[in-house]
């Protein structure tokens, strides 16, 4: 059992987030911005909508080719996560049976309209989040917040959180390893082994976090935490907004599916 | 269960922000107020200790799956309310960002729905008061769990509700909802009761400053014993739910009934409807008529619980949307490639 692999590629996205692109350059304010309102955009559309969606397909796929983040990496993230939402939209098919229209004799009802409607919004609004991670450092993103007047202590608690994990959990599966070892088929798994192996991580933790905090208090630690990562954004970040803020505001209300399919026809 | 933004309205999401930022910036506020620096580190380990005890499984009595910690009533416990009500919000931000898990507009309902309801209801509520004597922390713990985790789920199906993309009645996903995260609730709550137990026999000092826990809490035994009455309980709830269920039938059939079976509604419109729609099949070629048109002449009752639908409904759609598709991909394989060269 390795860290990297177990425990949701954490580590594979720390270090794609540290790659040095055009994405990765870009101020973590200003894709932090563009992102949620990618999101809000992709969201506000009526449940009964599809092909209005497909151009905010483009974006996810700029930043990760810009990006250079693996097509694989984000579709196997994407099946992952799918079960829940497939497992409440499904429902729709089923309960909303007006009948929309045909093709070729076969009919489509509602329920099966909405029910792709939210599996596309699904994918785009997790692909661009799963992106957006993987071409911003965390202490990037933190200090987006800290611009964006989240309390300090929150983001404080991400970073330390975000640090922590690394090392949290490579000791639980150091524990796992030496349970595993000592222990046959399914045994070692009851809940009282669970408790004390929780138990004693907890207590290790909590030391941990003592010993932590003496080693901070002896570096000067006041109370609040020094950024590291502060930087003005640059002409490139600014023109990258204008630009991205210009194609959601055209996706959003003009419809472009519309526009080139009407364009086709007269040409055909 | 996580919120997903895909199922939420634009409303809900941004109005369960805004009470999460609320929170959080309350909490914040406390927390300086009365904070202690030591609490700093502290709380970011003790999130990554929740991420780090969901690495390791346990199977669960009787039913043979496997389970793991939730963590909100523990942090609750072990810190105090505000700063339990952050470090939640800081693993849920977490999880949303790198696992995926829910979304980013779906966070402020996450927030709010695992967050709050244990730090501010269940634990001030329920935990505070039970253990006022320095007593029963393994029951109170438990109960404290499971209520905040079935709030929890009644809020997952409001929201779920108010933003009215799923299909799902509000019934039947309550019949859902709740007996699952009843079962979910009373696992975690044991699990959480163990843990506190199992802290304070080795290392009663941690919990001694924060909590002023039970002595003598008894051993094992009533950690089955709890089990037994919550099966019996189980089972007892699960009966009386079932009778409900079948003695007024709301749930899925009645609701497809619901949907469906209105006499005047299908056997009469669908005839015209199904020729209207066949013949808008033969002239889709034709631009510019579309579906929307022909039904908006003829069923206006129709139209107006279902708004416009743009899938392909006409020609000129389904051609867009295809070459909006091909541009789509065109463009990421365009950039590849020349990068590849370049």
């Amino acid at each position: 059992m390795r860290f990297d692999e177990e425990f949701f590629n954490l580590g594979y996205i720390d270090r794609l987030s540290y790659k040095e692109t055009f994405i990765h350059n870009i101020d973590a304010r200003v894709k932090l911005v563009i992102v949620i309102l990618y999101i809000i955009s992709v969201i506000s559309y009526s449940k009964y909508t599809v092909s209005s969606l497909f151009p905010f397909l483009l974006i996810p796929v700029l930043f990760m080719t810009l990006g250079e983040i693996p097509v694989k990496f984000v579709l196997k993230r994407l099946v992952v996560v799918s079960p829940f939402i497939f497992f409440i939209a499904i429902f729709n098919p089923l309960l909303e049976r007006n009948i929309a229209f045909y093709i070729y004799g076969i009919p489509i009802n509602y329920g099966t309209i909405s029910f792709i409607s939210i599996i596309i919004k699904f994918v785009l609004t997790v692909s661009i989040i799963i992106i957006l991670v993987a071409t911003t450092s965390f202490a990037g993103l933190c200090y987006a917040l800290r611009y964006f007047k989240i309390p300090e202590i929150f983001v404080n608690q991400l970073l330390f959180l975000y640090r922590y994990i690394f090392v949290l959990t490579e000791e639980a599966m150091r524990m796992i390893r030496a349970r595993d070892m000592r222990s046959f088929g399914k045994k070692g798994t009851e809940l009282n082994f669970y408790t004390k192996l929780a138990g004693s991580l907890l207590v290790r933790s909590i030391n941990r976090a003592e010993r932590i905090y003496y080693a901070m208090l002896s570096r000067g630690f006041n109370g609040t935490m020094p950024y590291n990562r502060k930087r003005e954004a640059n002409i490139k970040d600014f023109i990258f907004l204008f630009a991205m803020l210009l194609i959601l505001f055209f996706f959003r209300f003009f419809d472009p599916v519309n526009i080139v399919g009407k364009f086709i026809e007269r040409i055909i | 269960m996580h919120m997903a933004d895909a199922l939420i309205s634009p409303s809900v999401g941004v109005g369960f922000w805004a009470l999460s930022v609320g929170g959080i910036a309350y909490s914040a506020k406390k927390l300086k107020e009365q904070m202690d620096d030591k609490i700093v580190p502290l709380m970011g380990i003790l999130g990554a200790f929740v991420f780090a005890a969901q690495m390791i499984n346990f199977t669960i009595p009787a039913t043979g799956s496997s389970g793991h910690l939730g963590g909100g009533m523990l942090l609750s416990i072990l810190l105090g309310p505000y700063a339990g009500f952050i470090v939640m919000a800081s693993i849920l931000t977490i999880q949303a960002l790198f696992f995926a898990d829910g979304g980013l507009l779906a966070l402020g309902c996450n927030i709010w729905n695992l967050g709050f309801y244990t730090s501010f209801i269940a634990y001030p509520l329920i935990y505070k008061q039970i253990t006022k004597n320095g007593k029963y922390h393994f029951i109170a713990s438990l109960i404290s769990v499971v209520v905040g985790l079935q709030l929890g789920a009644f809020s997952v199906v409001l929201q779920t509700f108010f933003s009215g993309i799923s299909e799902l009645p509000f019934k039947t996903f309550v019949m859902l909802m709740q007996p699952i995260h009843l079962a979910i609730g009373i696992v975690e709550g044991i699990v959480t009761a163990a843990i506190i137990k199992y802290v304070y026999t080795i290392k009663p000092e941690i919990l001694l400053t924060s909590i002023p826990i039970e002595k003598k809490m008894k051993n094992d035994t009533s950690i089955k014993k709890l089990i037994l009455m919550f099966a019996v309980l189980t089972v007892i709830t699960g009966g009386l739910l079932s009778w409900f269920a079948s003695s007024n039938p709301d749930g899925l059939e009645w609701s497809i009934e619901k949907v469906y079976g209105k006499p005047e509604l299908p056997e009469k419109d669908s005839g015209i409807v199904n020729v209207l729609k066949n013949i808008q099949e033969k002239l889709a070629i034709l631009p510019d008529y579309t579906f929307k048109k022909l039904e908006k002449k003829e069923e206006a009752s129709e139209i107006e619980k279902y708004p416009n639908i743009d899938i392909g409904t006409s020609v000129s759609g389904i051609l867009g949307a295809l070459v909006v598709l091909l541009v789509a991909f065109g463009t990421g394989y365009i950039i590849k490639t020349v990068k590849r060269r370049g």
